[in-house]
């Protein structure tokens, strides 16, 4: 038996081929609109997963340090590792800034960590090596595009490259560079010099720093106010058979602070922090897959109506009204399925040429062929409606 | 030939076919979750390795000198400035003697007014002397006269009298002579410590050195032990260093240093530790060393930023990999191997480590053996790998930090 879809294919093959992939490069849009939405919560979890911690704990009454403002005193991590449940505890610091290299930036989440393998610190390198001196190096995302041997510049300090990672990142895509703990305290708590020569000048102004009967004294002011021991959370690994939210009780509890536990940090990334632009973003997506689905349907119905004069002669000729939808079906399918595979293949292509994250998730891509097939067939009994009611005698009027 | 254009059209259309479904069977495996980790290996060798402890600190001079009055007073002429070269005794600054001069010249007055009371003294005794002769010469003849009957023995008597007093008048006035020396001497001690005091209001050098601070000027009002001015000894200078306590192991005096100030990045400074205090910081969990240059450079300026360098003794031969292949497992640090069915994780035992990335293994591994060293995201022990040469877009090229010196 032939094919009669087979056939009609071939007879304009060419016309078929372009108005799928043309389809497909509409469903590749769709599709990566849907994994920069999933790359979007993904870099949250990113965020997350490479912080390797099972408790956050922040300061008191904050959601820091990710979607608020969190400010802890540094020795409070030894207190934190006396209690029980704890494994490893490892301050850190977060600051989102712009990493100057050369006379370029780049928009960075500057990172300060502890030593390498503690929570918080880059876990796998791509190239270089781990901080090994515990001031001015960096390893950076791969994504700043620095690269080992580069000479970064962090408020005044100059730091080298030693190391690249991948897929660190911010939740909000900013690629994170990772700097030893000492030198994030300063660079995110000391000012520049124009402002610590005018609080000099203003603590020497106010006569009870500046006494004239006790040398020494404004001095030791003035040393007390540049001293800086903040950071923003502590990372805390529990230890085996220990539940994250049985050990995060007796911290909120007896130590005062706030402590999440993964699950929690996650709900306030995704839900809290990325929610608006995530919706943004899903709604855009969700106009972009009605708007495909229309012009799947109408470009189905366009083909068929351009083969009317045909069918009227295949109905002459006694074609059964089964054999002419089943044509029609079959090339919608067909249509859908290149147009599918182009799709698919052009948005893995261009995705990592974003500058942000995009995932393309196998759920996603099963779902979006089960409903691109769905689209092209609803499409096609349309145009099946139109074919069926030729009349025969069209073919020779 | 009408039967082999369809033929061509149908070789075309299953060739586009099958291209296309082995780009999506290409895209699936490669990209996305089903795609394999692509990891770099690299081979445990033997080798030796050169520790290093990296510390930060500032120049600072081992001594200086805070040079200012030992009472309250206020600052008369201040004759040195920062940056001024002084030699030991130089005077510096002198306070407001106030009244001392005056004080000097009302005790110069006095000593003179002692003087003339010892002459005075020396007068009466002089005169109470002659009295006291005569009394003895008018009593021993009265007695001669009472033995020959001639006077009464009441005259006698009252003589007697007049010779004990011209004794005692002849003592008081020898009294008063040595009161009015003794009083001489003291006037002249007063003198002689008013003066010590007026050198002391000026301010000298104690040591040849230079001037860093000058912190009051004529007319200001100081308390005792406020410094006017701030001398140190420019030969002295030396860098305060702070190690981190945990990167601190086989900090010792004597270690050869390299010391690279922050005004000439480019060049490094051989120095040598000379000290390390056993008081270390608690807060900022440091331990402070003093490192001192081997030949001073000229200009240098204290408070400086300096990165500083010591290299410890080669370690023995063993293992050596780089720190970057080196993972944490729950508890257990080590490496991911590469097994025949897979990866492997090998707890290690580790030993020092350098500034170049690489570190000691001691035990856990065998020579040969290849351990993931970089990989495009966390592995396990169910990862499906690909083995790369490099990850980077670029072959890896010497590091910054190993081109250091």
């Amino acid at each position: 038996m032939i094919s009669l879809a087979g056939r009609d294919i071939l007879h304009s093959w060419s016309k078929f081929v372009f108005t799928g992939i043309g389809l497909g490069l509409l469903i590749g849009v769709t599709l990566t609109m849907a994994g920069v939405y999933r790359g979007m919560v993904d870099d949250a979890r990113a965020l997350l997963t490479n912080s390797r911690a099972d408790l956050y704990v922040v300061q008191k009454d904050t959601q820091g340090p990710y979607a608020e403002a969190s400010s802890l005193r540094d020795d409070i991590q030894r207190s934190v590792l006396g209690m029980p449940g704890v494994a490893r505890a490892a301050n850190v610091t977060y600051l989102t800034m712009q990493v100057r290299r050369a006379s370029t930036e780049v928009r960075a989440m500057v990172v300060g960590v502890e030593e390498p393998g503690q929570p918080g610190a880059p876990a796998y390198l791509i190239e270089g090596r781990h901080i090994t001196r515990n001031h001015y190096e960096a390893v950076a995302d791969v994504k700043t595009g620095f690269v080992v041997g580069d000479r970064i510049q962090i408020r005044r300090h100059t730091y080298d490259v030693v190391g690249v990672t991948q897929r660190m990142v911010s939740s909000g895509g900013d690629p994170m560079v990772f700097i030893p703990l000492a030198d994030a305290q300063e660079a995110q708590f000391l000012k520049d010099n124009d402002a610590i020569y005018n609080d000099r000048a203003r603590t020497a102004a106010n006569p009870a720093f500046n006494r004239p009967g006790v040398p020494g004294l404004l001095e030791a002011v003035q040393a007390s106010q540049s001293s800086n021991h903040n950071v923003n959370a502590v990372l805390v690994q529990i230890q085996p058979g220990w539940d994250a939210e049985q050990v995060a009780e007796p911290l909120r509890r007896w130590k005062h602070l706030q402590a999440f536990t993964r699950m929690q940090m996650e709900d306030i990334l995704v839900a809290k922090l990325i929610a608006t632009s995530a919706k943004q973003i899903g709604m855009f997506l969700v106009i972009l897959a009605i708007v495909s689905a229309a012009i799947v349907a109408f470009i189905i119905y366009t083909m068929t109506l351009g083969k009317l004069r045909e069918i009227a002669v295949l109905k002459l000729i006694g074609t059964r009204d089964r054999t002419i939808a089943g044509m029609i079906l079959q090339q919608a399918m067909g249509l859908g399925l290149i147009g599918f595979i182009v799709g698919k293949v052009a948005a893995t292509i261009w995705s990592p040429v974003f500058p942000k994250f995009v995932l393309l998730e196998v759920g996603d891509t099963v779902i979006g062929f089960f409903l691109v097939m769905v689209i092209c067939a609803l499409a096609s009994t349309l145009a099946i409606r139109v074919a069926l009611r030729v009349d025969p005698a069209a073919a020779i009027g | 030939m009408k039967f082999k254009i369809p033929s061509s059209k149908v070789t075309s259309l299953v060739l586009l076919g099958v291209l296309l479904i082995t780009a999506v069977v290409f895209v699936v495996m490669r990209a996305g979750p089903l795609a394999p980790v692509r990891v770099t290996l690299a081979q445990a060798t033997e080798g030796t390795l050169t520790p290093a402890l990296y510390g930060i600190g500032t120049v600072e001079a081992r001594r200086s000198y805070f040079v200012g009055p030992t009472a309250a007073g206020r600052v008369l002429r201040v004759l040195v400035d920062v940056g001024d070269t002084v030699k030991a005794g130089q005077l510096l600054a002198e306070m407001d003697p106030v009244d001392m001069d005056n004080r000097l010249t009302a005790l110069d007055a006095s000593v003179a007014r002692a003087a003339s009371m010892i002459a005075a003294a020396d007068a009466q005794t002089a005169d109470a002397a002659a009295r006291k002769e005569l009394a003895a010469i008018s009593a021993r003849r009265y007695l001669d006269l009472a033995q020959q009957n001639f006077v009464s023995s009441g005259a006698v008597e009252a003589k007697v009298q007049e010779q004990t007093s011209a004794d005692a008048g002849a003592r008081a006035a020898q009294a008063n002579l040595s009161a009015a020396g003794q009083d001489l001497s003291r006037l002249k001690a007063e003198r002689a410590a008013l003066v010590q005091q007026r050198q002391n209001v000026r301010l000298l050098a104690t040591q040849d050195g230079v001037v860093v601070a000058r912190d009051a000027e004529p007319g200001t009002t100081v308390v005792a032990g406020q410094s006017v001015l701030k001398l140190v000894d420019p030969t002295s200078l030396w860098v305060r260093v702070r190690f981190d306590q945990g990167r601190s192991a086989g900090l010792a005096p004597g270690l050869a240093a390299r010391i690279v100030l922050r005004s000439n990045p480019a060049t490094a400074l051989a120095g040598k530790v000379i000290r390390v205090e056993m008081q270390g910081d608690s807060v900022t969990e440091e331990r402070v060393a003093q490192v001192a240059f081997d030949v001073l450079p000229a200009g240098m300026s204290m408070g400086e930023l300096t990165e500083v360098t010591l290299n410890l003794p080669e370690t023995p031969r063993t293992l050596v990999l780089p720190n970057a292949a080196i993972k944490r497992l729950d508890s257990e640090v080590g490496v991911w191997v590469m097994a025949a069915d897979g990866l492997k994780f090998v707890a290690l035992r580790l030993g020092q480590s350098s500034l170049d990335g690489r570190v000691q293994v001691l035990g856990g591994l065998q020579a040969g053996e290849q351990v993931v060293v970089y990989s495009e995201k966390d592995v396990g022990a169910k990862s499906r790998i690909e083995v790369v040469s490099s990850l980077a877009g670029a072959a890896p090229k010497p590091t910054q930090a190993q081109a250091k010196p």
